[in-house]
């Protein structure tokens, strides 16, 4: 028995797992050696941005205000150049019923586990998403399970964790804490295989079709308040479900040709499996450890095809610095009166720079909020900075060093981006690609066409860098 | 003596997961010299003290069993003192606008 629970054991049954606890087989989809058919995984959920509507409005879900940021406009137009400085909206995700867009995602997985009659939703999850499958599970009566990575080998727990766990609890659900390591994932499957409950993965057709509202509905709503439509649209990026859905909504409301931007908060030199690195982040999503790792490869999600692929969806990636998400967040308190939480500023930081390059006639839509309070406040995020010895001053906010310094902006002139090399993101995608090939296999015309698409390139771009890294490799 | 607990108490419990010689291969060095801990509310099954070994019953009905580590535990996050790198933006920020409209 005790082998039958152990660690090697129970990965090796990870997909006999996961395909009972998604129920969809996602063997008939495959097309090629690598390539899937991505667009039949989808549609078959039987879901459309109309249906999602109604499923998302009998829970309160979605039809979120658009808010025009006249205050913070105007503030980026006293530091743009003469004539510069787009109009800045929101979107208030923070009205939905958790507090966040994650309710989209947990929607339509809630309305579908309890329409094939499980007896209840799991999902491995440290942020604002496990309060929403718990808020989505406790309206449909459905029980719930959360598993989280929640505190360091010392027992302290990242303060804005500590917040979602106190959600999920208020709404009812189990939540099993976990201390730092990726083998959360062997956790969540035990729970999985004992429990029969739905895999409420961020991943799954599900999660991604439930945020095509959001930017269906932010089209809608730009074009009745300005009489057209975005120039720009940012996400916060991480997983990268939320710059899918939201792309996919867009073009189905007749936006195609407004920018997308994915933007996330830099942590480069933090390691996301570490114990010691895991409370000097000030973050706990929207950051560059999941938005690298899951942009150049999308599939080390908890479903053998993840539907959240960014590099199709995104036409540009920028960083910020954690002062500078800080130093908006404080901004938008005062200068709008909306408190909300910092991650999901992070969208905004990387706005009110890019809007200055944009004329004042065009739109910016920065595309999520999220609730605040204790615990996912900056003063609960820069208090643990402090006692973890992280240095926290005003500056220039280009000496921000994560885990070691963060630094507020002087002055708002200081807020930029900096852009994510999109070619080194293709290129890193194409070797991890590659290096998933069975041995031996190769590469057909099905699965340079996949490529292509995933990577938004051609496919003669496809191949020839696949040739180069075969050349290096040999 | 150590205070006996009745039956459906809310309480933690505490448990190893993986010992630090069981830790999956991709996970780095500092981590893997600890073991994985689980932490678990829920409802004693029987009454019990501190630091026993006991069963309790989940939220979501599961019965899990593990070391007793804490009675009613609290929800102890907070907000904390204000930070004095952000006290001043509001200011600065609302007088850069009173300046830009005077001017214009």
């Amino acid at each position: 028995m005790m082998e039958k629970a152990g660690y090697e054991s129970v990965m090796a049954r990870r997909a006999e797992i996961v395909r009972a606890s998604v129920g969809i087989d996602y063997a008939q989809y495959e097309t090629g050696t690598i390539a899937f058919d991505y667009e039949r995984l989808l549609a078959d959920t039987g879901y459309d941005v109309e249906s999602t509507r109604d499923i998302q409005g009998r829970t309160a879900v979605g039809n979120t205000p658009l808010v025009e940021l006249k205050n913070i406009t105007e503030l980026a137009r006293a530091v743009a150049g003469p004539g510069k400085g787009a109009r800045i909206f929101v979107k208030d995700e923070a009205a939905n019923p958790s507090g966040s867009f994650k309710d989209r995602r947990a929607s339509l997985s809630v309305h579908e586990a309890k329409k094939r009659g499980y007896p209840g939703v799991a999902a491995a999850t440290s942020g604002n998403y496990g309060a929403a499958v718990a808020s989505q599970a406790a309206k449909s009566g459905l029980r719930c399970i959360i598993v989280q990575e929640a505190f360091d080998s010392r027992g302290v727990a990242q303060p804005e964790i500590a917040e979602k766990t106190r959600a999920c609890e208020a709404y009812g659900a189990e939540v099993i804490r976990l201390s730092v390591g990726p083998e959360l994932f062997y956790v969540f499957l035990r729970v999985l295989e004992e429990t029969g409950y739905f895999n409420a993965s961020l991943y799954t057709p599900y999660s991604i079709l439930g945020i095509e509202t959001l930017g269906y509905e932010l089209a809608l709503q730009v074009k009745e308040q300005t009489g057209r439509l975005p120039h720009t649209v940012i996400a916060t990026h991480a997983g990268g479900g939320n710059v899918t859905g939201t792309r996919r909504g867009l073009r189905k409301a007749g936006a195609a040709d407004t920018t997308m931007i994915a933007a996330s908060v830099d942590l480069s030199g933090l390691h996301m499996a570490s114990d010691r690195d895991f409370n000097r982040k000030s973050f706990t999503t929207g950051h560059t450890g999941f938005s690298i790792p899951f942009s150049t490869w999308p599939d080390r999600a908890d479903v053998p095809r993840s539907a959240a692929r960014p590099l199709r969806y995104m036409d540009r990636f920028v960083t910020v610095t954690q002062g500078e998400v800080f130093y908006i967040t404080q901004v938008l308190a005062e200068l709008e009166g909306m408190e909300r939480g910092s991650a999901g500023n992070t969208s905004l930081a990387a706005a009110f720079a890019i809007g200055q390059n944009l004329g004042e006639d065009q739109i910016v839509v920065v595309q999520e909020t999220e609730y605040t309070g204790a615990g996912k406040h900056p003063l609960a995020q820069l208090n643990l900075a402090k006692r973890m010895g992280i240095d926290v001053a005003r500056g220039d906010p280009r000496d921000n060093e994560p885990g070691r310094r963060i630094v507020i902006p002087q002055d708002p002139s200081q807020i930029s981006v900096t852009e994510v090399n999109l070619d080194h993101l293709r290129r890193s995608y194409l070797r991890n690609a590659r290096s998933s090939l069975p041995e031996g296999a190769e590469l057909g015309d099905v699965d340079f066409e996949f490529l292509a698409a995933d990577t938004r390139g051609s496919i003669a771009y496809v191949k020839e860098v696949v040739d180069e890294l075969s050349g290096k490799s040999r | 003596m150590t205070e006996r607990l009745a039956k459906g108490t809310w309480v933690e419990i505490h448990r190893i997961i993986l010992l630090p010689g069981e830790r999956a291969p991709q996970v780095p060095e500092d981590t893997r010299q600890l073991p994985l801990e689980m932490r678990v509310k829920g409802f004693l099954v029987e009454h019990a003290a501190l630091g026993e070994k006991v069963e309790i019953v989940t939220p979501a009905g599961r019965r899990v069993r593990g070391t007793l580590s804490e009675v009613n535990p609290a929800y102890s996050h907070s907000f904390g003192p204000p930070i004095a790198a952000l006290s001043t933006i509001g200011s600065e920020v609302r007088g850069t606008l009173s300046e830009r409209r005077r001017t214009r």
